[in-house]
């Protein structure tokens, strides 16, 4: 007893009954993620280790999102150097070609992560998943290579800090206005090394998608892992995905340990938008005045959801872009782009004169498509607004939902989505 | 080991894009990572640079992206090892898996000053700060644990000695 949801799931996978705050332990990965930044130099400290096959072909996933399409010969020859080695092993969950799509978004909708799992991923926003219930948390390139080579990982079990999310939400706040807004409570280390666990009635009323959100921005906050106790949501979401599989639900004990227990009455929060250059600066978009922008990027594993798309949809419908304002859109994966068409979303997007891009990390992390230059500004709900983060050291990024992010295109200007 | 060298000093929640720009991504030579080091908020970091010297920063060094090209371009640029009140998580691994020694020192901001000369003794937990009358400052090694991983020489090596320990054939 007295074991949190994500203590269950590291003891359940080191073959222990519990484990401890602070105890290292090595446990066994159900899913080792990487891409084309992080896969490459995996890929060499898996040469030095000397094995020649990694531990198992379907528990490695490979997706090439970040530089694709090639953005130039470097990342070509960086994706061709992955391909092959990815080839080479047979993976079974290789995304290449017209089935790439951005890796946290990408990951649930193909099933391949699943409640009661250790993933762990050569990628910071690895902690996404953990919105399933899994342990989900995010490494570098010699850790990957290692649990390619021994299908484990070394963990110290975190400390939890709790934050239980009560009341209604207004109209326009999302889990990603949950998330700022406790980014900006705790501060960019408030959660360094601890898994955060969401929980609450409001967290409860959030959909997968936007549970898929706030666990992504965890790492913002320093976070191990982000983590949401699997309910009956999860599991109309997970049911048609599991093909037979078995999965392991667990849940926090009712006197389970917890470092800090922080309460939001989520009434009382508005739509969120962080201020450069840390996500930590968050602020009610109501006191962000004239601030006038160059660019929207309404995408990225945080928000390149369907729902994100409808929501981006629903402001623009029947609007235009600001004439000075560049509109960028990335559906996350292929069968977001497929669905967005279908429903229309598409449709609107063109119609207000929104650029509609590639399943991509694009701009989010400065790659490509919707680079910034000197003094230019962004608004993005993209998960990072560091200096330098899109493009040129003078530009600046503002963080928010799709729905501030639409409206604010629309008015060429940060704005509230009452305001259009 | 011995680690000798001038303090460079940064601010608190230095993150990884500003250690290496995502433009940088692309490359896998770990001398060509060295030259674009800290470029993302320092430019001038590869003219004052010296092999041996210590980076001195503040809190959550690191933070941001598990992008190891962070740690493994601070180490091809020649720094012996990087001093912060505290480290983000992922930073932290990627700097031991890789062997770039780390030292969590309370108030390193203030205690350290840019240029000072320092003498770090890893195995005492030891640093003398030859800039300021010799004033010494200790700090708490790492937990057993993670000292076999460094003592091992980094992650791979480590793994290598426990593949070979239980008789998996290797190459």
């Amino acid at each position: 007893m007295k074991q949190t949801i994500t203590q269950k799931i590291l003891a359940n996978h080191c073959g222990k009954k519990e484990v401890q705050p602070g105890e290292f332990i090595e446990a066994n990965v159900d899913v080792a993620l990487s891409n084309d930044i992080t896969s490459p130099l995996a890929i060499q400290q898996f040469r030095e280790v000397g094995i020649k096959s990694i531990y198992d072909k379907n528990k490695v996933v490979i997706v090439l999102d970040h530089f694709t399409p090639n953005k130039d010969i470097k990342s070509a020859e960086q994706c061709k150097f992955v391909r092959n080695f990815a080839h080479e092993q047979k993976l079974k969950h290789f995304f290449d070609c017209g089935n790439v799509g951005i890796e946290h978004v990408l990951l649930p909708e193909q099933g391949i992560v699943l409640p009661g799992q250790v993933i762990i991923g050569a990628d910071s926003h690895t902690c996404t998943y953990g919105a399933l219930g899994a342990f989900s948390s995010g490494v570098g390139s010699t850790d990957l290579a290692s649990v390619w080579a021994r299908g484990k990982v070394w963990l110290k079990v975190p400390e939890t800090m709790k934050f239980v999310f009560k009341g209604k939400r207004k109209k326009w706040v999302y889990g990603k206005d949950f998330i700022l807004y406790t980014i900006g409570k705790i501060g960019v280390d408030g959660a360094n090394y601890k898994s955060m666990e969401f929980a609450g009635d409001a967290t409860r009323f959030l959909s997968v998608a936007q549970r898929l959100t706030m666990c992504n921005m965890a790492i913002e906050a320093g976070g191990k892992n982000g983590i949401i106790e699997p309910d009956e949501l999860t599991m109309k979401y997970i049911k048609p995905k599991l093909k037979g599989r078995k999965i392991n639900l667990f849940k926090s004990d009712a006197d389970a340990q917890y470092c800090d227990i922080m309460e939001f009455d989520v009434s009382k929060i508005d739509p969120q938008v962080s201020l450069p250059h840390l996500p930590e600066n968050s602020k009610s978009v109501k006191e962000v005045k004239n601030i006038t922008i160059d660019q929207s990027v309404i995408g990225s594993c945080t928000n390149g959801h369907l729902e994100d798309l409808e929501i981006a949809a629903r402001v623009l419908k029947g609007k235009k872009v600001h004439p000075y304002v560049r509109l960028l859109i990335f559906p996350a994966t292929p069968l977001i782009y497929q669905q967005a068409m279908k429903k229309g979303y598409m449709d609107i997007f063109m119609k207000a004169g929104a650029i509609i891009n590639p399943p991509t990390c694009g701009p989010c992390l400065g790659g490509h498509l919707g680079i910034l230059t000197k003094g230019e500004r962004c608004i993005a709900t993209t998960n990072r607004n560091f200096v330098g983060r899109m493009g040129d050291l003078e530009s600046e990024v503002y963080l928010s939902n799709p729905a501030v992010a639409a409206a604010s295109a629309i008015k060429g200007k940060i704005t509230s989505p009452e305001e259009v | 080991m011995e680690i000798k060298g001038k303090a460079l000093k940064y601010r608190d929640n230095i993150n990884t894009d500003e250690i290496i720009p995502a433009k940088f991504l692309n490359i896998r030579s770990e001398e060509e990572l060295g030259r674009h080091c800290m470029e993302g908020i320092d430019l001038l970091f590869n003219s004052k640079v010296r092999k041996g010297d210590v980076i001195v920063a503040g809190r959550n060094f690191g933070c941001g992206s598990s992008r190891e090209h962070a740690p493994v371009s601070i180490k091809a640029a020649g720094i012996s090892c990087v001093i912060a009140e505290s480290f983000a998580r992922i930073f932290f691994r990627n700097a031991i898996n890789i062997g770039l020694p780390i030292i969590e020192l309370k108030d390193s901001s203030k205690k350290i000053s840019e240029n000072d000369i320092l003498e770090v003794n890893l195995e005492k937990g030891k640093i003398i700060n030859h800039s300021k009358n010799n004033e010494e400052y200790t700090f708490f090694a790492f937990p057993e644990f993670l000292k076999n991983i460094i003592n091992t020489g980094g992650l791979i090596p480590y793994i290598k000695a426990d593949i070979n320990k239980k008789g998996v054939k290797t190459k």
